[in-house]
């Protein structure tokens, strides 16, 4: 499991939380999060987004 | 860069689309024209003048940096040349603008080695941010006092903060105020925070939201200050530590001072220039300023499509660059803000505020039920019975979605 952080905003997306409150299941690969999907906190879409490394 | 220095010249002279559009600051807001530029026109002679690195940093990440145990070189994402090289840009960093002639469409700047340079722009678009308010203090140790509003700003406060647990006086207890709080928090430090306001946030948020924040940051250890400013700031010199003299009569002793006592928009260049200032740069729907073919948007500009308001949010500058990429390649595009909630990064209590206008007439009231622990829901209700804005704490703050679609703008 892996994080991702948008590069805008520096909100984190971890697959192994996912995001409940968008209809993303804990557990959630950032592969299959929807290409819809954008930032809660700042709106950037999907590709915006860098993997970080733990 | 001599291909970019032009003699000023007759307006006219140059056809518009053989000066390149200017750039001036290197921000969010800067880059995110850029980019979204990028999408819609490739071809465009790009020029940005920045008067730092311009190195890419999502600029949040300020207020977490000792959370997340990054320094502030780490915090940049992407170096500048990247950013440049990625983007066909041409960057003047280290460059800082001088003046602007509206009607010439020149502008001058003193390039990294401090000559005087000058350049035409067929376009012109001030990213130009905002500057920290800064109160005057008495005392001897009163230009001790830092801001954070940049990364640069952000290596000198932690240059300057020695590790913890030292003990640091955060000025104001604002959204920037109380985040640094925390973070400080988090990073082992002790934390005092004063304000003139009876709570935290006090302009944000409903009173029992306030409180709720106040209590939770209390309970990790912030000794707050509420009611009353600082007068002075001296060097103590028994301990080599700074002693600040409260309004109230009280006195506390700290090792560092944060001032976050709020922000204004640095518009004294495009002042002089002729171009009309309020608040902030005063830009129309189609992010245009007074003067024609000289855009603004960002924390420097203030927003027709807000009602006049200035928004120094993340989401706001997204919008905004957005809708003035697609003008600038040649697709007017009016400039309608989407309802924007603002997360205030302070994780003792989570919050998500969507703040009515502040003209709106009408009443915050909080959702019955819950224990405290949970978090709460705060709604505000116009005369009509409407909802135009809220506030969730807490567990609470995962609702957004839910709340926003409730909310109409």
């Amino acid at each position: 499991m892996k994080t991702y952080i948008c590069i805008v905003c520096g909100f984190v997306y971890d697959e192994v939380a996912g995001r409940p409150e968008d209809g993303i299941a804990p557990g959630t690969l950032w592969a299959d999060v929807p290409d819809s999907w954008a930032c809660p906190d700042c709106g950037v879409a999907k590709a915006d987004f860098e993997l970080v490394p733990v | 860069m001599s291909d970019v220095l032009v003699h000023p010249s007759a307006p006219g002279s140059a056809a518009p689309q053989d000066l390149p559009l200017v750039i001036v600051g290197a921000g969010l807001a800067a880059w995110t024209v850029v980019r979204e530029l990028r999408k819609l026109d490739a071809q465009r002679r790009i020029v940005m003048l920045s008067s730092d690195s311009a190195d890419f940093y999502a600029k949040p990440t300020l207020s977490n940096a000792l959370a997340q145990k990054r320094s502030a070189e780490q915090l940049v994402t992407t170096p500048a040349t990247k950013m440049a090289e990625t983007l066909q840009v041409q960057l003047l960093a280290h460059s800082t603008l001088r003046s602007l002639d509206t009607v010439a469409r020149t502008l001058s700047y003193d390039d990294a080695t401090g000559q005087s340079q000058s350049m035409g722009y067929g376009d012109l678009v001030l990213a130009t941010g905002a500057d920290p308010i800064r109160l005057p203090l008495a005392g001897s140790a009163a230009a001790q006092v830092q801001s954070i509003n940049h990364l640069q700003d952000l290596a000198r406060f932690h240059q300057a903060l020695g590790a913890a647990p030292q003990t640091v006086l955060v000025i104001g207890a604002g959204l920037i105020g109380c985040e640094f709080a925390n973070d400080l928090l988090l990073g082992g430090y002790t934390v005092h925070v004063v304000d003139p306001s009876p709570r935290p946030l006090a302009l944000l948020l409903p009173a029992g939201a306030g409180e709720q924040l106040q209590a939770a940051l209390q309970a990790q250890g912030v000794a707050w200050h509420l009611g009353t400013t600082v007068q002075s700031l001296d060097a103590h010199a028994p301990s080599g530590r700074l002693q600040a003299v409260l309004a109230d009569g009280s006195s506390v002793q700290v090792d560092a001072v944060l001032s976050a006592v709020g922000l204004r928009a640095s518009a004294a260049l495009a002042s002089a220039a002729g171009i009309v200032c309020e608040r902030g740069m005063v830009v129309d729907a189609h992010l245009q300023t007074s003067a024609a073919h000289v855009y603004a948007l960002g924390d420097c500009a203030q927003y027709a499509s807000a009602g006049g308001r200035v928004l120094p949010y993340v989401m706001p500058i997204m919008n905004a660059a957005k809708a003035l990429a697609a003008t600038l390649a040649g697709q007017p595009t009016a400039l309608v803000f989407p309802l924007m909630p603002v997360a205030v990064k302070t994780p003792a209590l989570p919050i998500v505020v969507a703040a009515p206008h502040p003209n709106l007439d009408g009443q915050w009231t909080q959702d019955a039920g819950g224990e405290p622990e949970a978090g709460g829901v705060w709604r505000f209700v116009d005369e009509a019975g409407q909802q135009r804005g809220f506030v969730l704490t807490g567990k609470q703050s995962s609702r957004r979605m839910e709340l926003a679609k409730a909310t109409v703008l």
